[in-house]
């Protein structure tokens, strides 16, 4: 599975949606996410790829991760990947 | 129905290890918040906490003590003892039948389960110490000051997470309030400062790396923090009998649940909790001087904190100060409120009011008077002190100069 796809997926799945529901432009909001959702998708994301998100809930924009939809979600994981190799 | 004044307080937190030290540090401003340290502090994010620095607890407690007690109960014994050396009480026949103990509490012998866990899962051990379960146990800090100065009444622990202690001594308010019990210890006490207990709140990603900068534009999150805050609630008759100090006294409290939520805050609930404490004061908003908020610096409580207090007080809300001393001793959970009740006793008896250091930028969600960084001086003739915890539960409790 590419990144894309494995993002999807998890997402999908705190969404309670089909991972077809789940497009590139879709932010967390539209697919009904809240702030707990969010914090468990970064989790689950960080075990799948084994990676560290820069997150704090208190001040989501001021991350450096941008969370503003699910393609900038997928570029920042795979930055952090590259970056760990 | 009875008055209830307090005439003893002890408490050991950052700040220090007594009543004095403590209120001389917030007068001060000073913070208490610095670098962790503990075992494998390095595999954390987070790395500052409101750590209780140079307790030896090897001078104070012998071997035998030293086996039972987790460090939340050393901190609860030794605040317990400065506040009811200070009440001047001895508990004996018919008082010590009645009076007892209720205190505030979230995560229990944190450190033991810690290194008991450590021992039989990464070191491989198969047998642990006879005494881990009492020692481990929330109610143990509760039994031992039950044993420790023979109070034989009605003892138990609250644990409502951050709300803990105030749900705590709202009870033991209640029970001297209502003639049951003459006199009652009470607080509460936290010690999670270990790598299990910051690793478990490094995971909900609500956490400051740098400080706890309540009501500040800037502000990042919430910094842990370790302590005990004890008092002793006495019937105002039975105290002015035997000529006690009295320190000030609690005059109401309320408690609500959001229902909402199991972590984020509701201005609805808070609100609730506020307006219920003035109800059962039976006081006009317009005569609180003074309230110490539960402000927690995270971006979620801050705001609607104060939407709360804005919407209770209306216009009033401009005359009152509201600071939050998490800034200076950080937050310590389940006894959180014990040690803030210390920042309304400066308010109400010296006319000090504790500031919210480390504020740094106006937030126009928190339009409040946040005293920042700077101890004031003003008279408080009533101060309320508020606690919201996850789960949705509230609990504030009011209280009068004497």
């Amino acid at each position: 599975m590419s990144t894309q796809d494995k993002v999807i997926a998890i997402i999908a799945e705190q969404a309670v949606l089909e991972p077809s529901d789940v497009t590139l432009d879709s932010t967390l909001e539209d697919l009904g996410i809240d702030s707990l959702g969010l914090v468990e998708s970064i989790f689950a994301i960080e075990e799948e790829f084994d990676i560290s998100i820069p997150f704090n809930a208190n001040a989501p924009e001021q991350s450096d991760f941008d969370i503003s939809n699910v393609a900038a979600i997928v570029a920042g994981i795979d930055k952090l990947v590259m970056e760990k190799a | 129905m009875k008055r209830v004044v307090i005439t003893g307080a002890g408490t050991i937190n950052a700040l220090g290890h007594s009543v004095p030290e403590t209120l001389e540090a917030m007068r001060e401003g000073r913070c208490g918040i610095g670098e962790l340290e503990f075992r494998d502090v390095d595999r954390l994010a987070i790395k500052i906490g409101g750590q209780v620095r140079g307790f030896e607890a090897e001078g104070r407690f012998n071997r035998q003590q030293m086996s039972l007690y987790d460090r939340f109960t050393q901190f609860t014994l030794t605040a317990a003892k400065e506040a009811i050396e200070q009440s001047g009480l001895e508990f004996h026949g018919d008082l010590s039948a009645k009076s007892g103990v209720v205190l505030g509490n979230s995560g229990g012998g944190m450190q033991t389960l810690d290194e008991n866990y450590r021992s039989v899962y990464e070191d491989g051990k198969n047998r642990v110490h006879p005494f881990v379960v009492p020692k481990l146990m929330n109610n143990a800090a509760a039994g031992h000051v039950s044993m420790q100065f023979n109070l034989k009444g009605p003892s138990f622990t609250v644990s409502t997470a951050c709300a803990s202690s105030n749900h705590a001594m709202a009870q033991a308010f209640q029970m001297v309030r209502s003639g049951m019990s003459p006199v009652m210890i009470t607080g509460g006490s936290e010690s999670m400062l270990c790598f299990g207990g910051v690793k478990a709140w490094e995971g909900l990603r609500v956490m400051s790396k740098d400080a706890c900068r309540p009501f500040s534009a800037n502000r990042n999150g919430m910094v842990q923090g370790e302590g005990a805050g004890i008092f002793v609630f006495e019937e105002y008759e039975h105290a002015k009998a035997r000529g006690a100090e009295i320190l000030c006294e609690v005059i109401g409290f309320a408690m609500s649940s959001d229902a909402a939520d199991i972590v984020m805050p509701s201005k609805q609930g808070a609100a609730r909790a506020i307006a219920g404490a003035l109800q059962d004061a039976r006081i006009d908003a317009s005569e609180v001087g003074y309230i110490n908020a539960h402000g927690t610096g995270t971006a979620a409580n801050d705001k609607t904190e104060c939407a709360a207090v804005a919407d209770v007080f209306g216009p009033q809300a401009d005359n009152l100060m509201i600071s939050s001393t998490k800034s200076m001793h950080g937050h310590l959970i389940g006894g959180t409120g014990a040690v803030e009740l210390l920042a309304c006793i400066m308010a109400l008896r010296d006319g000090v009011i504790a500031p919210t250091i480390g504020y740094q930028e106006a937030d126009p969600e928190c339009a409040l008077d946040v005293v920042p960084n700077e101890a004031r001086e003003a008279r408080v003739d009533v101060a309320l002190s508020n606690a919201f915890a996850f789960g949705g539960l509230n609990a504030v409790l009011a209280l009068r100069k004497v």
